[in-house]
């Protein structure tokens, strides 16, 4: 189980959490939900270790293996989707990684010419799917997915969800999101953020 | 190619008013010379001599200076140890170094340790400007996924450094070949281009002072095309290639 509680955290005079409780059950996808502003992505990035809150206490975090879809994509734009997935994943030499990465990446409705192209010449559609893949290709035991599926097509954010239902099986995820039918979706427990 | 020639008409019109071979070779003079130098072996021993060194001082300097940068990004204590001695080096006069490493060595190696001395500093500032300059929201996809190092540095900072190096790179060529050159006409190494500028000086021809002077733009200009050309294609190869 990971928990928090009484997370805060401003940024110079803006309170973005005021001691927030949060429970996260192992193998379970919860979602957090809340307008813009309401400190999702700060939740997040408090769970990847990326800030630091100024009060609360974290339990639970320790020697968890973390990956993330993140609001922008952040991939190497210069590099493949095939290099930027493999550039994450663990265990077997280059050339078993690579297989892995393709494989992954195929799930999602990459066709083989994207597959080698730098991602800076793929559309946005297709490289917010490389950064999901790159988030769930691995072994990590906690994910955090701040709005995955921005920016896909319906057909794409079809792909995209299955592949993510089915990669989030048994791990322990927080999915930030607006969209509550997202949520249903991975019959995720629901925690809803205020302004 | 239009503006070189452009300019060379220039030189031409302004030797034609001048009129004084001393003064001024024509571009023509300067041709003739260059045509009998390049056919003697000695040119090319010259040559070879000033490139060997200069090339060298330019190739440690970048070596060092790139060691130089990622140490003075990892530690704040390096980088606050190097600091003033790249404000040094970088601040000194050419000259001083010249007649230092005369005192201190020999002639021979003169051009090679002035010329890394010229650089070294411009390629440590610009890489470590490059360092820190790196994306910060892909280091902290790095730090999320814990990509290891040897991963991490061709995929995230080879890429964001490059161009900061290649652009050092661009200035520490013509920078080792002018300060090489300099430090060659002061301390006479036997058998380099200074010397054979000096004696070009001593003997009043103006057209061998500029016809050393065009190898000089030539192999500077040669040396630096080679230089980002190799980048160019390390780069390229960084990047995608193949999806393996």
């Amino acid at each position: 189980m990971i928990r928090a509680r009484g997370l805060r955290k401003t940024f110079g005079e803006q309170v973005v959490l005021d001691g927030l409780d949060l429970d996260l059950a192992p193998g379970t996808v919860t979602a957090l939900v809340g307008p813009n502003g309401s400190g999702k992505t700060t939740v997040g990035r408090i769970l990847l270790g990326l800030t630091t809150p100024d009060a609360g206490t974290l339990h639970g975090l320790d020697g968890r293996r973390r990956a993330a879809v993140f609001q922008e994509n952040r991939l190497c734009e210069q590099l493949s989707a095939v290099r930027n997935v493999r550039l994450v994943l663990d265990g077997g030499d280059r050339a078993a990684r690579t297989t892995r990465a393709v494989a992954e990446l195929r799930r999602v409705g990459l066709d083989d010419p994207s597959l080698r192209k730098p991602v800076l010449d793929l559309s946005g559609g297709q490289r917010r799917r490389v950064a999901l893949v790159r988030a769930l290709a691995g072994d990590a035991d906690l994910v955090v997915l701040d709005e995955p599926f921005t920016g896909l097509d319906p057909e794409s954010r079809a792909q995209a969800l299955t592949y993510a239902r089915a990669r989030c099986a048994g791990r322990t995820v927080l999915l930030i999101t607006h969209d509550p039918a997202d949520a249903a979706w991975f019959g995720a427990a629901v925690v809803h953020l205020g302004a | 190619m239009l503006a070189v020639a452009f300019w060379i008409g220039v030189w031409h019109v302004a030797a034609v008013v001048v009129d004084q071979d001393l003064l001024l070779a024509s571009p023509g003079d300067v041709l003739v010379r260059l045509a009998e130098l390049v056919r003697t072996g000695d040119f090319w021993a010259t040559v070879g001599h000033s490139f060997a060194r200069i090339g060298t001082g330019f190739l440690a300097a970048a070596v060092v200076g790139v060691l130089g940068a990622t140490l003075a990004a990892a530690s704040r204590v390096a980088d606050a140890l190097l600091a003033p001695l790249v404000t040094a080096v970088r601040s000194t006069p050419v000259v001083s170094f010249i007649i230092l490493v005369l005192v201190w060595a020999d002639s021979g190696q003169l051009a090679l340790v002035v010329s890394f001395l010229m650089v070294v500093p411009v390629v440590h500032t610009n890489v470590l400007e490059g360092i820190r300059q790196r994306d910060p929201a892909l280091l902290e996809v790095a730090t999320v996924f814990e990509v290891p190092t040897l991963r991490r540095i061709p995929a995230i900072d080879v890429p964001a450094v490059l161009p900061y190096f290649v652009s050092a790179c661009r200035t520490g060529v013509g920078l080792a070949w002018k300060s090489g050159v300099a430090a060659e006409v002061i301390g006479l190494p036997q058998g380099s281009i200074g010397e054979q500028l000096y004696q070009a000086k001593i003997f009043l021809s103006t057209a061998d002072v500029f016809a050393w002077t065009v190898v000089v733009v030539a192999l500077s200009y040669g040396l630096e095309r080679v230089v980002v050309a190799l980048l160019d294609r390390a780069s390229r190869r960084l990047a995608v290639g193949s999806p393996a």
